[in-house]
């Protein structure tokens, strides 16, 4: 499958067209500040425009995963070839791109999150030019993310968030900024190291033959790197269950874990969130977290999979603690925010159990979870947005009575609010069956212990519904005004999503199955095969 | 897809339709809503009505159609994964659509009245067609993926109807509670949806059923298909309020009268009994056991509860736990299709019970309204009393109701409950648990005593306030025609023309039981031993509850209309007990002193371990590396930087000493200069 626009592949304008946008962003002068929100709008709207081209034109048949001939989109250059040097031996990192069923649906989130998180920001006034291009190059970074085939592109695109990030909460966040921008900032950096390290120990172990010399070269493409054969036999990662391999893919499990956030790595998380403006929540919950479990999927389990099938009980494990863990410190926070960013930690958990898991089943049922947690966490976090622009508070016992006060917000709300719990009829609740009832296949009494999830959520849910829009409504909110046309505009389109999947699970799941039963088979078929042998 | 079944798709989604129609537009409809909503349900009704007699005239057994939802392209066990899911109609799906749409239609029209002038008129009608969709598509799916799925949206639509007045706290907590308690009951439903999906990677009820008859059990131990079923009881748990999980539905009443007919008497919480009903073939004899206990227990302590109370909804929700455990008790003691047939007459009693007492509670607010009174209890039947001259079609079909639920023959309820006492006797027969039929029979007794209690207390006698009596009225033909259609369907002619045995009737002709799956070494006693021991046992069992039934009315009367016995002496002798049942067994106290102070607690405790603990560490490691930053650089700027600032000390020494040399005066070079000329010249020289 290839697609290509002015002779460029469709991947890399999806990637590089915000960076278009930030550059024209930055052209503008600082006066004109709707043409700064317009052009970043329009940038985002074609984004989400090309990825739902894409989106049609994906072949749901093929797989992708391991196999270079089965990605699509894909786009492969030579990008750094530095001869000889020394001991290094000749470096060679590859510009390539390419897309299967495991990022199709990411590429599709962060167009559409992106797009909403620009609209969400219409209300900046702070440096509104320094924000938008921050936003459109977060943009870009998390799509390269999800689009990069080659190790070292994928770490560029990794490592390029991470600025705007820190900016984004450091300048334009709430009182404790700062604090929660350093600390945002300086973990996922531990994080990045670990993943580095990783990354070198599989380059030098790994080595394929360059078409062009026909010498073998070390490489940072990823999927060199999933195939055992390509392992030099005396390097540090050859061999089966060795403490090397171990060793490194805990290292980039953590590295992985401090994003998604697992348990214990999950406190940067409520307080990046609290300081967060609403659009870069929006983003962290709706993007950035699924960037640690997409990392397990594309690069942990395929490359280490005699450690993923090791480690998959203690895996489930932390995710089990996740979901009761982050569902009880749910239950007791007095903050909005705070509360659905605990939320966000508890629902991660499930993708955490699905993929363990191992099984179609559960690997369908995590992946779908990533894709619906995005939309519906977005949802309440611009819905925690929507109230805290008009009464700039977030203490949940302040308010009450807002149904009939406001009723289309509620409205709104209400459906976010279901799909949280995982009412069937919207999309939270297939993916979440699905993750445990793969899991339950693997780990029978975990997942009986993780289900009772579901009435704690169910609680902390519909305790925080009562306390905000039930009752009557308090005499210092009398002139609260219902969600305007922006506002709905960016809740309706992600409705509009988690209803349709709630019905029909099967327009994402098509795109996913296939690779995901790949991906199972692989690591499968891998986890008893000696690396490098 | 046979036609029947095209029916029966139209009939599941016409309460939507309505729903759409009623939540977008609702507003613009404003008084119409009533109409429109109503208009949808007839229509409904008159379908069901014409695929329940083609059923009933149809050879098939059922019809049914399925087809693949999701495919998951793989196998497991040599059996390619997929969700199939479809839907079914087989003579239970046909009288439950009847009943479900029936009661709905009455439920609609009765409140076109009832809820009059509301503030969210036509969304109360839209949420009760979302509740109606739900609760069909519970009887006609075909599959345990679709009924978790409508399970779900029937607790939704219950929490919408339960909060409807959600400005009231009471009503809010009511609905949360409803929500939170099923979902425990859920909990277990969906674990034993796990397993036997794991098991047999199917969830429609015939593929499962069949791999069970085919010797195919799960994990390969007939516990664990014990346990399958238990865990889907679970599920009936939570909606039919089963003990321990039935403290939810006393609550429920917060909602407006007419939904507390429709749902939660009539039918939500009949799903559970109905989900029993579906799931029997796959119940082993233990679980079974299991089964009939919990009924038992469930339908004693309702029953103890309900005898104490004064609020009429509340006797009346108290009465439906009560008879819901009766039909669990029935299905679990092996007595099929009188369970299910107790779920049918039921339906149409309570529902007319619970639109009666709206009628009342309707007039009393009226009256009490019109005195300027906000204070009296419109819905305390010590308050009423004397009621059956000025609401005489209230009275009158209330009564037949109470005598239906009383089992007092000639109703419909006599059959279905003798049916069930029969089965109890029948089973204590078989494996000797005679707890079961006691407690059937002694339940009995309560129930005829506290319905008569009821109904002497609020119609009969005198009326204790002039006043308000002169303003009380009929209910207007609208509420009392839905209650009328219900008195009749009380009688025993539509279940069987034997006013004293319904095993004849075409009920049990057509509800036979299902084929049992499960194991011959684990299964309950079979069905043709059993039905042919139930038909010895049903004279007795007649002659049994006939006679504590009516000792029952008997006892009522004498203490509440002739007053032979003082209520108020036993009240004053018992007080403890009084108290203990009024408060109801204190489950409610006990729960929140227990797992939502449990909860909350760790809550808490671990919210307090995320902030100092967890986050303490890693706060912590930043203090740390910033001490070692501040220490190192304190070595940098002391050792390191002494060192070189050591240096430049000592070069700057050795500059100030030379410095001292360097006068400015050009008299001290010149000595200088002359001495170190004449230094010189010593050292060459010399």
């Amino acid at each position: 499958m290839e697609l290509k626009i002015l002779n460029i592949g469709v991947l890399t304008w999806l990637t590089f067209l915000p960076v278009l946008g930030m550059i024209i962003v930055l052209l503008i002068p600082k006066e004109q500040k709707s043409a700064v929100r317009w052009t970043s709008l329009f940038f985002t709207v074609a984004q989400v425009v090309l990825a739902f081209m894409v989106f049609t034109k994906f072949d749901r048949s093929l797989a992708g995963v391991h196999d270079a001939s089965t990605m699509q989109f894909s786009e492969l250059f030579n990008w750094i070839n530095v001869k000889s040097t020394g001991w290094f031996g000749s470096i060679k990192i590859d510009y390539y791109l390419g897309i299967d069923g495991i990022s199709m649906p990411m590429v599709f989130l962060t167009a559409i999150i992106s797009c909403i998180a620009v609209i969400s920001s219409w209300g900046i006034e702070k440096s509104i030019k320094g924000y938008f291009a921050l936003l459109l190059l977060l943009d870009t970074g998390m799509m390269g993310v999800f689009v990069s085939l080659d190790f070292f592109l994928f770490y560029i695109f990794w490592e390029i968030m991470l600025l705007p990030m820190y900016f984004l909460i450091g300048v334009w966040g709430g009182p404790r900024r700062e604090y929660a921008a350093i600390k945002f900032f300086l973990y996922t950096l531990l994080g990045s190291v670990l993943l580095l390290l990783a990354m070198l120990a599989l380059y030098f172990s790994v080595s394929v033959i360059d078409p062009a010399s026909g010498e073998k070269i070390h490489t940072f493409n990823m999927l060199a790197m999933m195939n055992p054969a390509n392992y030099d036999a005396n390097s540090l990662l050859a061999g089966i269950s060795t403490s090397w391999r171990y060793i490194a893919y805990i290292a980039m499990f953590i590295g992985f874990a401090i994003k998604v956030p697992i348990f214990p790595f999950h406190t940067w998380l409520p307080d990046a969130h609290v300081e967060a403006p609403t659009a870069i929540s929006v983003i962290l919950a709706g993007v950035l977290l699924k960037m640690g479990t997409y990392g397990l999927l594309r690069i942990a389990f395929p490359m280490f999979p005699d450690a993923a099938v090791h480690f998959a009980y203690p895996l489930a494990f932390l995710g089990f603690i996740n979901i009761i863990y982050g569902a009880l410190c749910a239950m007791a926070q007095k903050d909005f925010k705070k509360l659905i960013a605990y939320s966000s930690v508890s629902h991660m958990g499930i993708v955490i159990l699905g993929i363990a898991a191992m099984n179609t089943q559960g690997m369908l049922g995590g992946m779908l979870q990533m894709f619906n947690h995005g939309t519906i966490t977005a949802m309440l976090f611009l819905i925690v947005g929507v109230i805290y622009d008009r009464a700039h508070t977030r203490g949940l016992d302040d308010f009450g009575g807002l149904m009939n006060k406001m009723p289309n917000y509620s409205g709104v709300m209400s459906i976010a609010f279901f799909a949280a719990i995982g009412l069937p009829g919207l999309s939270g609740f297939i993916s979440e069956a699905f993750s445990f009832l793969g899991a339950f296949q693997s780990f029978r009494w975990l997942t009986i212990a993780s289900a009772f999830g579901i009435v704690l959520t169910a609680g902390y849910m519909l305790w925080t519904l009562q306390r905000v829009f039930l009752g009557t409504l308090p005499e210092k909110w009398n002139n609260l005004t219902d969600i305007n046309s922006r506002e709905l505009a960016m809740l309706i389109p992600l409705t509009i999503i988690v209803i349709i999947l709630g019905i029909y699970p099967n327009l994402m799941l098509d795109v996913m199955n296939t690779s995901a039963n790949s991906l199972v088979d692989f690591v499968k078929m891998n986890s008893t095969v000696s690396f490098g042998n | 897809m046979i036609p029947q079944l095209t029916i029966a798709l139209a009939i599941l989604f016409i309460p939507l339709v309505s729903f759409v129609i009623l939540i977008f537009f609702g507003k613009r409809f404003a008084e119409k809503s009533g109409l429109i909503g109503t208009a949808f349900l007839g229509a409904d009704l008159l379908l069901s009505v014409y695929l329940f007699f083609s059923k009933m005239f149809s050879e098939d057994k059922v019809w049914d159609f399925t087809f693949t939802w999701i495919d998951l392209h793989t196998v497991i066990n040599s059996i390619p994964l997929k969700l199939d899911i479809g839907i079914m109609v087989d003579n239970l799906t046909a009288v439950m659509l009847v009943v479900v749409t029936l009661i709905s239609f009455l439920v609609h029209l009765f409140s076109l009245e009832y809820m009059k002038g509301d503030v969210r008129y036509s969304r109360y009608y839209a949420n009760l067609g979302i509740f109606t969709f739900s609760m069909l598509g519970i009887v006609v799916t075909n599959n345990y993926l679709l009924m978790y799925v409508f399970w779900e949206l029937v607790g939704l639509s219950s929490y919408l109807l339960i909060g409807h007045w959600y400005e009231k706290k009471s009503a809010a907590d009511a609905g949360k509670k409803a929500f939170i308690v099923n979902r425990v009951g859920d909990l277990g439903f969906f674990i034993g949806i796990m397993i036997v999906w794991v098991q047999f990677s199917t969830l429609t009820f015939s593929g499962i059923f069949s791999a069970i008859g085919g010797g195919n059990i799960p994990f390969g131990s007939t516990n664990w298909l014990t346990a399958a079923g238990l865990l889907i009881f679970c599920g009936a748990i939570g909606k039919s309020a089963q003990f321990p999980l039935h403290v939810w539905l006393p609550d429920a009443m917060e909602g407006p009268t007419p939904v507390s007919a429709l749902i939660h008497a009539a039918t939500m919480v009949a799903a559970g009994v109905y989900l029993v009903a579906r799931t029997f073939p796959m119940l082993t004899a233990d679980a079974l056991l299991v089964i009939a206990y919990f009924g038992a227990v469930t339908a004693f302590i309702a029953a103890t509860i309900a005898i104490v109370q004064n609020d009429i909804k509340k006797i009346l929700a108290y009465s439906t736990v009560s008879q819901l455990g009766y039909m669990v008790m029935g299905l679990g003691v092996g007595a099929y299709t009188a369970g299910v047939m107790h779920l049918v007459t039921h339906a149409a009693f309570k529902a007319g019970l619970f639109l009666a007492s709206g009628s009342v509670i309707h007039a009393m607010h009226h009256a009490l309204h019109h005195q300027g009174d906000h204070h009296t209890d419109a819905q305390d039947i010590r308050f009423m009393g004397g009621l059956k001259s000025k609401m005489p079609i209230t009275f009158w079909t209330i009564l037949i109701f109470t005598l239906a639920i009383s089992g007092v023959p000639f109703t419909s309820g006599f059959l279905s409950k003798d049916e069930i006492l029969a089965g109890t006797l029948a089973f204590s027969h078989f494996n000797g648990h005679t707890i079961i039929p006691i407690i059937g029979f002694f339940v009995a007794g309560l129930t005829a005593f506290y319905m008569f209690r009821m109904l002497i207390v609020a119609f009969m006698g005198e009326h204790q306030n002039k006043e308000r009596i002169a303003h009380i009225h009929e209910s207007p033909r609208v509420m009392t025609v839905p209650l009328m259609v219900l008195a009749a369907l009380s009688f025993f002619f539509f279940f069987s023309l034997n006013p004293l045995s319904a095993s004849h009737g075409w009920f049990f002709e057509k509800m036979t039981y299902p084929t049992v799956a499960v194991p011959a070494t684990v299964a309950a006693t079979p069905t043709e031993e059993f039905v042919e021991e139930i038909h010895h046992q049903h004279n007795l069992a007649m002659i049994l509850s006939v006679g504590i039934a009516g000792l029952g009315i008997l006892l009522a009367f004498t203490t509440y209309f002739w007053k032979k016995i003082s209520a108020d002496a036993f009240e004053k002798a018992l007080k403890p007990v009084h108290t203990f049942l009024y408060r109801k067994w204190y489950f409610d106290e006990l729960y929140d002193a227990t797992f939502v102070a449990a909860t909350m607690g760790i809550a808490k405790i671990l919210a307090w371990f995320d902030g100092a603990i967890v986050d303490g560490i890693v706060n912590g490691a930043g203090h740390v590396t910033k001490f070692i930053a501040v220490v190192s650089g304190k070595f940098d700027s002391i050792v390191v930087d002494g060192l070189v600032n050591f240096t430049a000390f000592t070069a700057g020494i050795s500059g100030r000493l030379l410095r001292t040399v360097q006068t400015g005066k050009i008299q001290t070079y010149i000595i200088f200069a002359i001495a170190g000329m004449m230094a010189l010249m010593m050292f060459y020289i010399g």
